[in-house]
């Protein structure tokens, strides 16, 4: 019953979405007005979506919302598609959605022979590597691949700031001493930009252009989050669950190992959300600038041999990167804490 | 008729004072408090909000130090027990552990192994009705139901003490109910000795051989009232004209303490007595 009411504001806005796009295509409105364009267009969609939703069954609501947020960036990229082809964006600028695919795929598949990688090197001929039927040695074929470089430097950077960081967080948590000592020191250094440690880091690795002073700047900068999110997540453990172990003869490491991890852990781990986000913004600043490898190094080349397809498929490796990476911790998360499973 | 009559001292608390103090100042929690709880009597200390009651508490379960007085409790024949086990207001059920391992906790840190800790905690949680949800983590349980845990907990872990801290004053009306007559059905087959904390008269009245009130600013011993009411006990003692007295004369004992206590935090505080 409901339905009914909202089909025919429905029709007419669906009406009044296909005459004006119609209307501006047919006077060639969209070069000069293609902002009002966009605007009018988001607008109508905003309509036609919230009467859809009314008429959609409670049952299906949940599908609907779904759809709605995978559809509108499909429909952003259509649009985007649309302005390019129709001479309103610059492809320079703004390369079609359909050739930065196209560009990506290449970046996969093809191997640039004239900068001696791709995005993933040879994996082709990693069998033949591993068998010892090829010239080519398994890490050579390794250090081709940018993508690889990329969460390497990621990876060992988190890990070896991330496990210290821990550490500290669990030990000033628990110390008020140690954390008094410390915690003004901390703070100085979390807000200093990491990339602006990278040169005093270059001249303290021996080979300033190798892997260590990149790798060294990731741990610095997931270092002190993870640590300031450890210690706070320790300070935060309601008092009475520490008065409940204690009572219950619990002490020193046990009370530690049954009580304050468990208890600081949740903190942890958005603690380890936020510097994986962060490990990958410094990687990529630290490849643009100084790196001969890594997709952040690769995004940057593109840029300077004007290949605008590959550049933005470069971010979009980036992006994925991210989502991928994230959903990867979540994962763990929820294997390490079972008890807040839904 | 007192039926603790000739039973062996469990506690005695001499003069026990508490001063918090911080860079500004300090407060005086309890002053000269002094307590003796036989062996198997089940006391009830009732007092307005911030009396000092929760802290005398923790005092006795070893988690707070007096800043002076004397504190004595006899240790059983079975060395290895633990004195006390503390109820929580709070609950205080660890969520990172599943019911069995939360009700097995006291057991585990008192190095007993495995398969006998299962036993004995599933036997309590049998007794509480949780057997459906012995592997069920504490999210997935009401507010009732995790008191329970934390009740089985402490029985699991058989104190010589068993202590409460508003053990049901986070629950709701019926609930509470419920687990009242629970806590009375579970002492009655050990009777033992518990001190239990609360600021409802009528709660008090129901659960306790005697009653002992406690006055704010600072938290001191105002008056004590045996309750003889027959055991064993169930709500259905709510009913009669002995209880109703008794817990009018609590009252009007209390009445005036928690005027001025009002008067004296300004407006007055939204929690009520009983």
């Amino acid at each position: 019953m409901k339905g009914r009411g909202t089909a025919k504001p429905l029709g007419a806005l669906v009406l009044l979405f296909a005459l004006w796009n119609g209307g501006l295509t047919l006077f060639h409105g969209w070069a000069s007005l293609w902002w009002l364009g966009l605007g009018v267009d988001f607008l109508l969609i905003v309509g036609i979506a919230e009467l859809l939703g009314k008429m959609i069954p409670p049952a299906y609501a949940p599908l609907y919302r779904r759809s709605l947020s995978v559809s509108f960036p499909l429909l952003l990229f259509i649009a985007w598609e649309l302005l390019v082809r129709g001479g309103v964006l610059s492809p320079d600028w703004f390369p079609p959605p359909s050739r930065i695919v196209q560009a990506l795929w290449e970046l996969i598949t093809k191997f640039d022979e004239f900068s001696k990688t791709s995005l993933l090197g040879r994996p082709w001929l990693l069998p033949g590597a591993i068998g010892g039927s090829r010239t080519e040695t398994v890490e050579e074929l390794l250090a081709e691949s940018h993508l690889y470089a990329t969460l390497m430097r990621v990876f060992v950077g988190f890990f070896l700031g991330a496990i210290p960081g821990i550490l500290l967080g669990m030990v000033m948590g628990v110390s008020p001493t140690i954390r008094t000592m410390i915690d003004a020191t901390l703070s100085a250094f979390y807000v200093l930009p990491k990339i602006a440690i990278f040169p005093i880091m270059m001249l303290i690795f021996p080979d300033p252009f190798g892997e260590g002073p990149k790798i060294a700047v990731v741990a610095i900068s997931v270092f002190f989050l993870v640590t300031i999110n450890t210690m706070v997540g320790v300070r935060d453990i309601e008092p009475v669950y520490l008065e409940a172990g204690r009572n219950y003869g619990a002490s020193g490491f046990r009370l530690f190992y049954h009580v304050i991890l468990p208890g600081a852990l949740p903190v942890v781990f958005a603690g380890l959300r936020l510097a994986l986000g962060t490990a990958l913004i410094v990687i990529i600043a630290v490849e643009f600038v100084r790196a001969k490898t890594g997709v952040g190094f690769l995004t940057f080349y593109y840029w300077e041999i004007l290949s605008p397809e590959k550049m933005y498929a470069g971010l979009v490796v980036v992006m994925v990167l991210g989502v991928l990476l994230t959903a990867g911790l979540k994962k763990v998360e929820q294997w390490v804490m079972p008890w807040r499973r839904p | 008729m007192d039926r603790t009559n000739g039973a062996s001292l469990k506690i005695r608390a001499s003069h026990i004072s508490k001063v918090f103090s911080n860079g500004k100042g300090s407060v005086e929690a309890i002053r000269d408090f002094s307590l003796e709880v036989k062996e198997g009597e089940f006391l009830c200390i009732v007092g307005p909000s911030g009396c000092g009651k929760s802290s005398f508490l923790r005092i006795l379960a070893g988690l707070m130090t007096p800043s002076s007085g004397k504190l004595e409790i006899q240790p059983g024949e079975d060395t290895s027990k633990p004195l006390t086990s503390m109820v929580f207001q709070e609950y205080a059920v660890f969520p990172w552990k599943t019911v069995l391992e939360n009700v097995g906790f006291g057991l585990r840190m008192r190095g007993i192994h495995k398969a006998e800790r299962h036993a004995i905690a599933q036997s309590w949680i049998e007794r509480v009705g949780l057997t459906k949800f012995i592997h069920a983590y504490p999210h997935q349980l009401s507010g009732g139901m995790k008191q329970r845990v934390g009740i089985a907990r402490a029985l699991a872990n058989d104190p010589e003490i068993l202590l409460m801290d508003e053990p049901l004053g986070a629950l709701d009306a019926q609930t509470r109910m419920v687990l009242q007559e629970e806590i009375l059905r579970i002492w009655e087959e050990r009777r033992k000795t518990v001190v239990y904390v609360t600021h409802s008269i009528e709660e008090a009245v129901l659960l306790g051989d005697r009653v002992v009130l406690m006055t704010a600013h600072p938290g001191t011993k105002k008056a004590e009232f045996p309750i003889l009411l027959p055991r064993p006990r169930d709500l259905k003692v709510t009913a009669t004209p002995e209880f109703g007295e008794l817990t009018y004369t609590i009252w009007e004992a209390l009445r005036g303490e928690v005027l001025s206590a009002m008067e004296s935090t300004g407006a007055g505080s939204s929690k009520g007595v009983g």
